[in-house]
């Protein structure tokens, strides 16, 4: 029978105890999604960047927090707000800048775009479109780590799966399938609701009952569960490490909600007419990462000329990636028929096959 | 020298299953009632017992669940086969089995495969009503990326679902309710059969008959009344959808000048649609008539006995098909 859920994850102060320059990588990260982001924002403006686009501001310490508390080949995978944890998984910025323009370049040769977002070498299996959709997939992941250590390789369960969703997912029934099938077959996974107040204009009162109290959807599936303020990046490490680590070791999944806001709005149209000023206000008032660079400059060693530095290096560093993806060229026609199928030009037979298969040395299967 | 006996479509759906399960630990087998209850239909009989409870996984009925979890599981690497008890109940899944199964590999840029095989019931079981009856082929077979089998015997059965679960692409398999206590000639030693081979049922030289799955039980029935009334039908099993093997449809049809497809779903935008529009575009001179297609009628199946039996494809509609294309002649 699965355990039922335990008291929030006890506050030991782990990430204080961390390395400097561990949290100093994490500033880091928070600094390069925000700046990634703000660039992101004026490509879309400038037409560079085409279709829907979430930005991630506001949110950076959910993301660095929570990955920081992960191994290197633990995966991940989240929603279409997805550019931050790919970045703070270890996608180069340039790939996924050049992915958002389209470009061969790009993490997926410009296929995918910004909602899609997947880097296999760093264990990122997406950016997904479709609220919720990720939910069970996470699942299939955590289960598929779990099969290949004990069926496949006979040794002991080693990883552990982190799929992030957003408050308005909690609505969707693929969600609710993905927790029961975590909880009834006894899978490795954190699901990390990064609740940032809103799904599009619907505040999360309007979209979901118990919102005040989320987790209490964890209790009905018997996860293990905890509310974490995602204002604060080492709040958010602190709460989520030992949660991962519990995970790893009982194979039992958890749910977190991680109580965040988006700065911006929910995509680029998005005149927020249903919040206030002062709202938003307020939590920029307490930015993560002004939190984080505060606390290593009163209580740690940087310097504001350091921290300087880093935000130059930064601006040049993401001013790089826009130069690299426009260099990069749009992906060719011969494209559009690659990765439909697993062999390279598929199965096409009859009216749906691709004209350059009739051109002479395109050999293929 | 290779020994045949006679099985059941179940079993030789098992036997296959078991022998790829055998042969690659990562391809495990999960769904509705397939373990402890030994599957709905029995398909997967003894396999818990075989595979034990790791790799032969009872689900709650969590369609959108166990669907996608078959996807994030194949994306890892595995080669999960889900059990869908009714095809007519993968349409709660429709997001997890078409958009991310089939898409997944297109949005990552090749790098993330998805070797997954669905597989259930699909067509009119018996009276089951409208939301049971589902034929899904045509419904599915508009989306780029996965692959659509549909076994006709127990041979077919086992090299198919061999071949789909080694396929590194989605595979959807069709089979049929009506079909699984049909028995068969099976080979003891190993077989595949390739996706995308159609095969001649019967050879004719005055009509080709193109059809999938089970309605084409039906189609060998009519070529039996016509070939007493000297129309000598050649009947075409596709085998699969997508991809269609559209060149063994052509060949045939060259020879007969006639076409009858029979498909056992809808006709608006249907397979036999497709298949129409491709033989007309391949072999608008060799025509002697337009080709003419028997499906179920435009309506939901229903209930009763009467109306269920009127709707589906049949042997009379298919002889009324092939004496039409072939009045001229
Ligand atoms: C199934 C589905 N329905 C509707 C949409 C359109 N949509 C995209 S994002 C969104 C809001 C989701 O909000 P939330 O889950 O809180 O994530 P956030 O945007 O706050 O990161 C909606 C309704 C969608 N992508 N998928
Ligand atoms: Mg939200």
């Amino acid at each position: 029978m699965p355990t039922m859920a335990t008291p929030p994850a006890t506050q030991k102060k782990l990430a204080a105890n961390l390395p400097d320059q561990t949290l100093r990588n994490w500033l880091r990260d928070m600094l390069l999604i925000r700046e990634f982001e703000v660039r992101s924002m004026q490509a879309y403006q400038n037409r560079k960047i085409g279709g829907f686009l979430h930005i991630y501001i506001g949110q950076e310490a959910v993301a660095v927090g929570v990955i920081a508390a992960l191994g290197n080949d633990d995966p991940i995978i989240t929603a279409y707000r997805d550019h931050g944890h790919a970045l703070a998984r270890g996608m180069d910025p340039k790939h996924c800048m050049a992915e958002m323009f389209g470009r061969i370049g790009g993490c997926a040769k410009g296929k995918g775009g910004s909602m899609h977002m997947f880097d296999k070498t760093n264990q990122m299996f997406g950016g997904h479109g479709i609220v919720g959709a990720q939910c069970p997939l996470g699942v299939g992941i955590a289960f598929a780590t779990k099969y290949l250590d004990e069926v496949v390789n006979s040794a002991a369960s080693s990883r552990v799966t982190t799929c992030f969703l957003g408050d308005g997912a909690l609505n969707q029934g693929a969600f609710h399938e993905a927790m029961n099938l975590a909880g009834i077959l006894d899978l490795p996974i954190v699901f990390v609701c990064e609740n940032n107040g809103y799904s599009m204009g619907t505040s999360v009162d309007r979209g979901t009952t118990m919102a005040h109290q989320i987790t209490a959807k964890a209790l009905a599936y018997g996860i293990e569960h905890a509310s974490i303020d995602g204002m604060d990046v080492m709040t958010v490490y602190d709460g989520v490490k030992p949660v991962v680590d519990r995970c790893r070791e009982t194979s039992r999944p958890a749910f977190l909600e991680l109580r965040t806001y988006r700065y911006k709005g929910h995509s680029m149209s998005d005149p927020r007419k249903y919040r206030t000023k002062e709202q938003e206000q307020q939590y920029e008032a307490a930015d993560p990462i002004d939190r984080l660079a505060n606390f290593l400059m009163t209580q740690r060693s940087l310097a504001q000329k350091e921290y300087d530095a880093l935000v130059k290096e930064i601006r040049a560093q993401v001013r790089e990636a826009i130069k690299w993806a426009e260099a990069s060229p749009p992906p060719g026609s011969e494209e559009l028929y690659t990765d439909v199928y697993a062999d390279v030009w598929g199965p096409y037979l009859g009216t749906s096959r691709p004209p350059m298969l009739d051109e002479p040395q395109q050999g293929q299967t | 020298m290779s020994t045949t006996r006679q099985i059941e479509f179940r079993d030789a759906l098992r036997e296959g299953m078991s022998e790829e399960m055998r042969r690659d630990p990562c391809v495990f087998l999960m769904g509705e009632e397939v373990a402890q209850y030994q599957g709905a239909y029995k398909v997967s009989r003894g396999m818990l017992q075989e595979f034990g409870p790791q790799r032969v996984i009872d689900t709650p009925i969590s369609e959108s669940g166990f669907a996608g979890l078959g996807v994030g599981a194949a994306m890892m690497g595995l080669r999960p086969i889900i059990e869908f008890m009714s095809w007519s109940f993968s349409l709660v899944a429709a997001d997890q089995i078409l958009n991310n199964a089939p898409k997944m590999l297109y949005m990552s840029g090749g790098q993330f495969k998805v070797p997954i095989v669905y597989r259930g019931n699909n067509g009119a079981g018996g009276q089951l009503g409208s939301t049971h009856s589902w034929s899904v082929e045509s419904m599915y077979a508009n989306v780029p990326g996965l692959k659509i089998a549909i076994p006709f015997d127990p041979y077919d059965a086992k090299g198919l679902i061999k071949t789909a679960i080694r396929d590194d692409n989605p595979v959807f398999f069709l089979e049929s309710e009506r079909l699984l206590s049909v028995k068969g000639d099976v080979p003891e030693a190993e077989y595949l059969i390739p996706l995308g081979q159609a095969t001649v049922r019967r050879t004719g030289s005055d009509c080709t008959i193109v059809s999938f799955g089970r309605p084409l039980y039906f189609c060998m029935e009519a070529a039996e009344t016509l070939a007493s009334d000297g129309i000598d039908c050649e009947v075409i099993d596709g085998r699969t959808i997508r991809p269609l093997d559209i060149e063994t449809i052509v060949r045939s049809v060259c020879k007969t000048n006639c076409c009858v497809v029979v498909d056992q779903s809808w006709p608006f935008a249907s397979i036999g649609a497709e298949v129409a529009a491709q033989v007309h575009e391949r072999c608008f001179d060799d025509l002697d008539h337009h080709v003419v297609r028997v499906h179920s009628d435009d309506v939901p199946p229903a209930y009763a006995y009467n109306l269920e039996q009127e709707m589906l494809p049949n042997a009379r509609k298919i002889c009324e098909a092939v004496r039409t294309v072939t009045y001229n002649a």
